[in-house]
């Protein structure tokens, strides 16, 4: 097996063009485990750990570009002192998506850019993208495009990219307002997601977004549940008025959830019981996001 | 050899024991990396006997990643063998075809069945499982043949490369359906591999309250951390030499030798560095399949199972289905129980017959009931073999009888604990079996002790203490919370008339002019601290704090399994009768010397004391005239075979008892369970070591509470479906509670120091308790364990 250790990403883009069937490395955490378990053989790996261009992120006039290597544990912005990093606070679904992911060994390795690599139905990133509506950016000796989230995930474990492409960065809009992640496992910590469903709210463009894992043969949006909850959030009035959401609402915004997936038997769940807990988490995590909605418009209200 | 292992100027009671031997200088013969070589410098002195909490010797290498496991054993020139495995449940072998994968390049050997050169058969009960399956497979993952190459992925990449013909047959997997009649018929004995039946009072009896329920249990796995691992050494004269990891070296022995033809003395073994066992490791798995290629290519040759090939090379714990029919007077008092359960023993019998003994014997709880008629069936099928593991029948019973137990209380309209009080065995009742306890049965006490520790405070808002964790699936939504109540019992040691000894051979003598205590038995040390133990009561029994544990091996008379809790009571029966065949002799030399007329003769601290006078000497001035060897082969009083069609009979040495209260927050909507306390109080007659105590408890609770929420090895058509970690899961810190722990001490008058097995209990009685709590918290009936989320969210 040749190991290919590219030290820029000019270099790394280079190999990828020479090395198409290479396996892109980062933390490791999905591709060590198909080795380990001899599921793949690949000819080559792609280790992109000594890339500096693909770590670190920055904002940038209302998006937040966070680099193909910044790891789960940088994403959570917890602090070994407590408190919060800016990133932590700056996306907080992905914080809260990222503090699920498995133990902390692993999210001190495993990254953002793997996990759309891997393009996991269960990937734990994946929901939080879907429902802020980030591009994925992509690079080639030909050159670099931004794929919407939405058109990257094509397939179980597939994705857009071409074969000569890497995964460099992903573009996140920074939220206007308020994100939650819910996951649901069969023990409380260091497992597979069994159904997951982000919320985002954004009262500037007035948009809400959803992402649903594990419950599809890819994450998708449930989007006649976004149109549901948008129209009702219009029609009432409650953006302005910031009031208290009728329980239909909630209630419906959780059944047309759970009605946009395409679940399976599998061993980690029944479909059925997918269906029905997704209901629950989009019910909940709604109020929850409702919750804080509102406490921001009273703090804002005070100041 | 006795000093072989020492290395001076350590720190007290931190001793590097079970280090690599490749650190200690002296090894007698060739031996590779990583076999633990154990030895010890004195706690404080005679302070670290029995009854203290002595560090363990091996914990330090453990936590710092320095202990050398089987996994890590290494000899220059090895070989790698890898084992091909049929991917069929049940299918006819038409042919093998081995020439390509012999040609590939740094292959050594291929072997097949035909190359097995004693009987193709092996066993710890019955020998019915062929060392490499030669024309027919009766389970996925049962092995075909074996490739040694000189790298692991040459070996993998060449057994891919052996052609086995299968002619696919159709799996039998119902163990009920197995039984029929017209089943075909999977050894040539039929699918029954035991039926125990226990009649005891009344054939129709009646009662005022009835209630029934049935019961399934999943199949648990014992999920030890350390993988199968062993390496295997042709002595270059036809014999070889076996360094792995395993609970009863001599049963190995015993099997290996037959299976290779080979008499005791030419097949050595040597226990290897142990990562967890749980029963898991009392079947053979890669012991011969090594020997044998290693005979074959002259080479030392390794073997290494992945976690995946992990799951196909050990039994597991029997899914059973038991229907349980329970009867009591309106004042609450038990009049009848009628039960059958069928175990599914899988594709080989393993330990099924006496996994179906304890389930039956037991199968009526620790309750008194004068009517009992049990029939418990262990059944061949096409799934994955079944046998020992941690409660060994005794846990699966428990969740069936225990939720009989709170299903009677409420039709009665009694408090749960009340309603098992007034039926709890005490010393002097009968079992069903007819056997009276005759040492102490504190099981009314242990549940009232439970029942009134303090209760858990609720409400913290931080995500790690809410059903559903960091998923964040939760802020209060939905959360009931439940309490449940549950108390077992398990046999200890090896029952219905098996001859169960242990050997111990002690040695005392002066070393660099201070007395050093040798002990040495083939007693598996498999995580649980048995080493401690030995050293303990050699201090405590020869007053000399040096005591050096030699490697485990099979140049000593067998120490009977490390299982069924027993190796306190019976290796440390043992010990504690070499060290005192040892004393004998040593105050023997001090009466010798006869200066004048000693009374109360005793050992303590280094020293020979005796009554009304100062201390005669040390003991070191009586070794002069040379060391002190006993090798002392012990026997716990006999237990007999239970009448056939009755089940009457002194079936068990010894009954251990504990009980639980789970204290659980349930998200009723989403189905998601948080164990918010899990405490427990066991009788283990003597504490030998305290901590150690505790540990066990610990653990084994966290086991039982494993398989009422999560554990389960999935099995379709045969076919295991969650081979790894990923999906087969065990509890994690946020799954297991901070337990209260009460150990109580009341001495068991038939055994050494008063001890009582420990191991086991915990794991009997935690999963009801918790599974009771889940039913308060939900109303629900949760007849199946392990409980799923879409048990108590879905529709009822």
């Amino acid at each position: 097996m040749e190991f290919l250790r590219p030290e820029s990403l000019g270099e790394a883009l280079a190999a990828r063009a020479a090395h198409p069937e290479a396996v892109p490395l980062a933390g490791g955490t999905d591709v060590m485990v198909e080795l380990n378990f001899a599921r793949r053989r690949p000819a080559a790996l792609l280790d992109l750990t000594r890339v500096g261009e693909l770590t670190g992120w920055h904002a940038d006039g209302g998006t937040v570009r966070v680099g193909a290597g910044v790891t789960y544990a940088e994403l959570t912005g917890e602090r070994a002192s407590g408190g919060q990093t800016a990133l932590g606070r700056l996306l907080p679904g992905l914080a809260m998506a990222a503090r699920t992911v498995g133990s902390p060994q692993i999210r001190n390795r495993g990254t953002i850019g793997g996990n759309l690599g891997s393009a996991s139905p269960a990937g734990d990133c994946h929901p939080v993208l879907l429902a802020s509506g980030a591009s994925v950016e992509a690079a080639s000796v030909r050159g670099r495009r931004q794929v919407p989230i939405d058109d990257f995930f094509t397939g179980v474990k597939r994705n857009a990219l071409a074969p000569d492409e890497l995964i460099t960065a992903v573009l996140v809009p920074a939220p206007g307002g308020p994100e939650q992640f819910a996951k649901i496992g069969t023990r409380n910590a260091m497992v597979i997601a069994v159904a997951a469903f982000a919320i985002v709210l954004d009262p500037v463009r007035r948009r809400v977004g959803t992402g649903i894992g594990s419950a599809a043969p890819t994450p998708v949006r449930a989007v006649a549940a976004e149109r549901l909850l948008a129209g009702a959030l219009a029609g009432d009035g409650l953006w302005e008025s910031r009031g208290p959401l009728p329980e239909q609402v909630v209630t419906e915004f959780g059944q047309a959830v759970s009605a946009a997936a395409s679940p399976i038997d599998d061993v980690r769940g029944t479909a059925g019981y997918r269906k029905q807990a997704l209901a629950v988490l989009a019910s909940r995590t709604l109020g929850w996001a409702w919750r804080d909605y509102r406490a921001a418009g009273q703090q804002a209200g005070r100041g | 050899m006795t000093t072989s292992g020492r290395e001076p100027g350590r720190e007290p009671g931190q001793s590097g024991l079970l280090a690599p031997a490749g650190r200690a200088p002296s090894r007698p013969r060739r031996a590779p990396d990583g076999v633990p070589a154990e030895a010890d410098r004195p706690g404080a002195g005679e302070t670290a006997g029995i009854g203290t909490s002595v560090r363990r010797p091996d914990g330090r290498l453990k936590v710092t990643g320095e202990f050398a496991y089987g996994s890590d054993l290494w000899m220059d020139g090895m070989l790698w063998g890898v084992t091909l495995r049929s991917p069929h449940p049940h299918a006819r072998i038409r042919s093998v075809q081995i020439g390509e994968a012999l040609a590939t390049t740094g292959v050594h050997a291929v072997l097949t069945s035909a190359d097995v050169p004693g009987q193709n058969a092996y066993g710890l009960e019955h020998a019915d499982q062929p060392v490499l399956a030669a024309d027919l497979v009766r389970y996925a993952g049962e092995p075909v043949a074996l490739v040694a190459a000189d790298h692991p992925e040459t070996a993998r990449l060449a057994a891919s490369r052996i052609m086995v013909d299968y002619e696919v047959l159709p799996p039998v997997t119902d163990p009920v359906a197995a039984l029929a009649p017209d089943a075909p018929a999977l050894h040539p004995g039929g699918n029954l591999v035991r039926h125990l039946k226990i009649r005891k009072g009344d054939p129709e009896p009646t009662a005022d309250v009835v209630v029934a329920g049935s019961y399934q249990i999943g199949m648990q796995d014992q999920a030890f951390l350390g993988p199968e691992a062993g390496l295997a050494v042709p002595d270059g004269a036809g014999g070889v030499e076996l360094f792995v990891s395993t609970q009863w070296l001599h049963v190995d022995q015993r099997q290996i030798c037959a299976a290779l033809g080979l008499p005791a003395e030419r097949v050595r073994l040597v226990l290897a560095g142990v990562g967890g066992a749980f029963g898991g490791r009392e079947d053979l798995s890669m012991h011969v399949h090594a020997c044998l290629l290693a005979l074959h290519t002259g080479k030392p040759v390794k073997m290494v199972y992945s976690r995946e090939e992990s799951f196909f090379g050990h039994v597991h714990r029997h899914p059973v289905w038991i229907d349980y029919e329970h009867g009591a007077s309106s004042d609450g008092t038990l009049v009848y129980v009628t039960a059958t359960m069928h175990l599914d023993g899988g594709a080989y019998a393993s330990s099924t017959p006496a996994v179906v003994g304890n389930a039956g014997t037991m199968g009526a709880g620790p309750y008194v009931v004068p009517n009992v008629r049990i029939d418990a069936y262990g059944v061949y099928t096409n799934n994955p073999p079944c046998g020992a593991m941690r409660g060994f029948g005794s846990v699966q019973a428990a969740f069936g009888y225990e939720a009989q137990m709170d299903k009677l209380a409420a039709a009665l309209g009694m408090d749960p604990v009340e309603f098992r009080c007034k039926n709890a065995m005490r010393m002097g009742s009968e079992g069903p079996t007819g056997q009276v306890l005759d040492s102490p049965a504190p099981v009314a006490e242990l549940l009232r002790r439970v029942q009134r520790m303090p209760l858990p405070e609720s409400g913290s808002a931080d995500l790690r203490s809410l059903p559903g964790g960091v998923g964040n699936t939760t802020h209060g939504e939905g959360i009931v919370r439940g309490i449940g109540y549950a108390v077992g019992y398990k046999n200890v040691g090896f029952s219905e008339g098996f001859d169960d000894y242990s050997t111990a051979r002690v040695r005392l003598e002066l070393t660099g002019g201070e007395p050093v205590v040798t002990v040495h038995t083939a007693a598996a040390e498999v995580g649980q601290g048995l080493v401690t133990i030995e050293q303990q009561i050699c201090r405590t029994e020869l007053g000399v704090g040096t005591v050096v544990v030699v490697p485990k091996d099979t140049s000593v008379g067998s120490a009977g399994s490390t299982s069924a809790s027993r190796q306190t009571y019976v290796t440390g029966g043992a010990v504690k009768a070499a060290c005192e065949a040892v004393r004998e002799r040593l105050l023997a030399r001090v009466r010798e010397r006869g200066e004048r007329e000693l009374a109360g003769l005793r050992l303590a601290d280094g020293l020979v004391l005796a009554d009304g006078a100062g201390p005669v000497g040390a003991i070191g001035e009586f070794l002069d005239a040379g060391p002190i060897e006993e090798t002392v082969q012990w026997r716990h009083r006999p237990t007999q075979p239970i009448d056939p069609e009755t089940g009457q009979g002194f079936a068990h040495v010894q009954y251990a008892f504990a009980a639980h209260r789970a204290v659980v927050d349930v998200d009723t909507e989403l189905g998601l369970v948080k164990v918010v306390a899990l405490d427990c109080a066991q009788d283990v007659g003597r504490a030998l070591n305290p901590q150690a105590v505790v540990g066990q408890i610990q653990g084994g609770s966290a086991q039982g509470l494993g398989l009422a929420v999560m554990e389960e090895i999935q099995v379709r058509d045969g076919l295991i479906a969650n081979p790894s970690f990923t999906d087969y899961l065990i509890p994690t810190i946020l799954d297991v509670p901070p337990m209260r722990i009460d150990v109580l001490e009341y001495p068991d008058p038939h055994a050494p120091y008063g001890v009582r097995g420990v191991g086991e209990p915990p794991t009997i009685s935690s999963g009801p308790a918790v599974v009771a709590a889940i039913r308060a918290a939900t109303g629900r009936d949760l007849a199946r364990v392990p409980v799923r989320p879409e048990h108590i969210a879905g529709p009822a």
